[in-house]
């Protein structure tokens, strides 16, 4: 266990999905000795009423992140290309179910 | 370095280094950008491809920075951020926890008398939320590079603070109540406007204690409702109870703001929002009417309506008495470090075996898979 620091469990990030329908979203962290316990813990701290109907743990050292802020270049490439929102088209106001 | 050389990391004249894990790590040039950020403190992130190479000017995202917090939005775990601004909010936030978790004991030593089933599970129920607050906010204080750990050392050792107004004893079942009714109502003004706070993680952390806060301050105040239905001898509990914890309540907001030098940077950062005087003065506003209604007396003589302000003049606590508390002499400090320290130290044997049963089944499945 790599990232433990003085025998403390490792850190997890915790997903939930507040009901049927919805995205799993990131919560928050905590630490657990793994990922059964991980769960457990995930349960009884984020999900004391109802916030959930499942929930994802993931170790934090597995999760690779784009850099610092949306400043940064890494999403340039997506700034430029105003042709992929549907607003980008003139159509006729008279065209309809469009 | 780049921007990994956080003050927090640094120990007093000690030269730069970060430390996790077992290894020690010295940022050099060209060496991956090492900070602390949300997903994984202190990791080593692998997309540091992504910077540019030239080295990033400091003026640049000082300005960027500031930018950020003049609009408005949210500084995240892994934007530049002065290093003042993380060592203020480090501080506030593992202060923070801190009072959550100590904040269990007043109330906590009332489960097993609690008059009733429903009163026992209720406060079972919020000493167990208390114990979340102070899990969400050490997982706040992580993304910006403490371990926790570390801060629950800091917290043994007395070299982190909690909130005064747990340092007072816990004298009859109505302290119960007046503690949901002042202290979790004064965390309510406290909090609310920490929503808006500028840092995310901190802010989101507040966004969901306050949902759980209402329940606290309700249970509190229907306690006490239930108690002045009863007899002459609970009716005097409950006053007694309001007259030893309405002074302290008021000090939970702190000095006044003539006395709080670092206040004013704070809210130029727009980490709090409102000065200590002010969310006081809302505390009083909201609380007398509740007062009234309960039929209780605050024990302030100069306590009275203002109509040209249109808000209540009340009296001054006794700022004295408060450093006493906050320095380590108010009437339960040693208790409540003694219990928590020997928590701590009562759990380890827990920690350990979790941690032995996971290498285990983790071999285990290392070999089931080899077979
Ligand atoms: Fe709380
Ligand atoms: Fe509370």
């Amino acid at each position: 266990m790599s990232d433990t620091i003085k025998g403390d469990w490792p850190l997890y990030e915790v997903f939930v999905r507040g009901k049927r329908g919805l995205n799993h979203v990131h919560v928050g962290s905590l630490h657990a000795a793994d990922d059964q316990m991980a769960l457990t813990h995930a349960r009884d701290l984020y999900t004391r009423r109802n916030e959930g109907v499942s929930i994802w743990v993931v170790r934090s050292e597995h999760i690779a992140a784009s850099t610092r802020d949306e400043k940064d270049p890494f999403f340039e490439p997506s700034a430029d290309k105003v042709y992929r929102h549907p607003t980008f088209y003139d159509i006729p106001d008279d065209v309809p179910h469009i | 370095m780049r921007f990994g050389a956080q003050e927090f990391f640094r120990g007093p004249g000690q030269p730069f280094t970060i430390t996790f894990g077992h290894r020690v790590l010295l940022p050099r040039e060209n060496h991956v950008t090492l900070e602390p950020n949300e997903w994984s403190v202190g990791k080593l992130v692998s997309m540091a491809t992504t910077h540019s190479a030239e080295a990033p000017d400091r003026d640049g995202l000082q300005e960027h920075f500031d930018a950020t917090i003049a609009r408005d939005q949210r500084i995240e775990p892994r934007d530049w951020m002065p290093d003042g601004y993380r060592k203020t909010l480090i501080r506030q936030i593992a202060q923070h926890a801190h009072s959550e978790i100590i904040g269990m004991q007043p109330e906590g030593e009332w489960i097993t008398k609690a008059p009733s089933l429903r009163r026992k599970a209720i406060l079972f129920a919020k000493v167990q939320d208390e114990a979340g607050h102070g899990l969400y906010l050490y997982s706040a204080a992580e993304t910006l590079g403490a371990d926790r750990a570390d801060l629950t050392t800091r917290l043994i050792e007395g070299r982190q603070k909690y909130s005064s107004i747990f340092n007072y004893p816990t004298l009859s079942f109505a302290d119960v109540g007046v503690i949901g009714w002042f202290v979790d109502g004064a965390a309510i003004c406290n909090q609310v406007p920490l929503c808006r706070s500028s840092y995310g993680p901190y802010a989101r952390a507040m966004v969901r204690i306050c949902k759980e806060e209402s329940f606290h301050q309700r249970q509190g105040y229907e306690l006490l409702l239930t108690m002045m239905r009863g007899t002459d001898a609970q009716r005097a509990m409950v006053q007694d109870a309001v007259d030893r914890w309405w002074w302290p309540s008021l000090m939970m907001f702190g000095p006044p703001d003539d006395a709080s030098p670092n206040s004013a940077q704070s809210m130029a950062w727009k980490i709090k929002r409102h000065s200590n005087d002010e969310l006081r003065q809302r505390f009083v506003d909201m609380t007398v009417p509740q007062a009234d209604k309960l039929g209780v007396r605050l024990p302030d003589p100069e306590l009275r309506w203002n109509e040209a302000r249109g808000r209540h003049d009340f009296g001054t606590p006794d700022w004295d008495e408060l450093k006493r508390v906050i320095t380590g002499n108010g009437p339960c400090n040693d208790r409540r470090m003694e219990r928590r320290r020997t928590a701590h130290e009562e759990g380890a044997w827990v920690r350990e075996a979790a941690t032995a049963h996971a290498a285990k089944q983790a071999a285990r499945a290392k070999d089931g898979a080899a077979a």
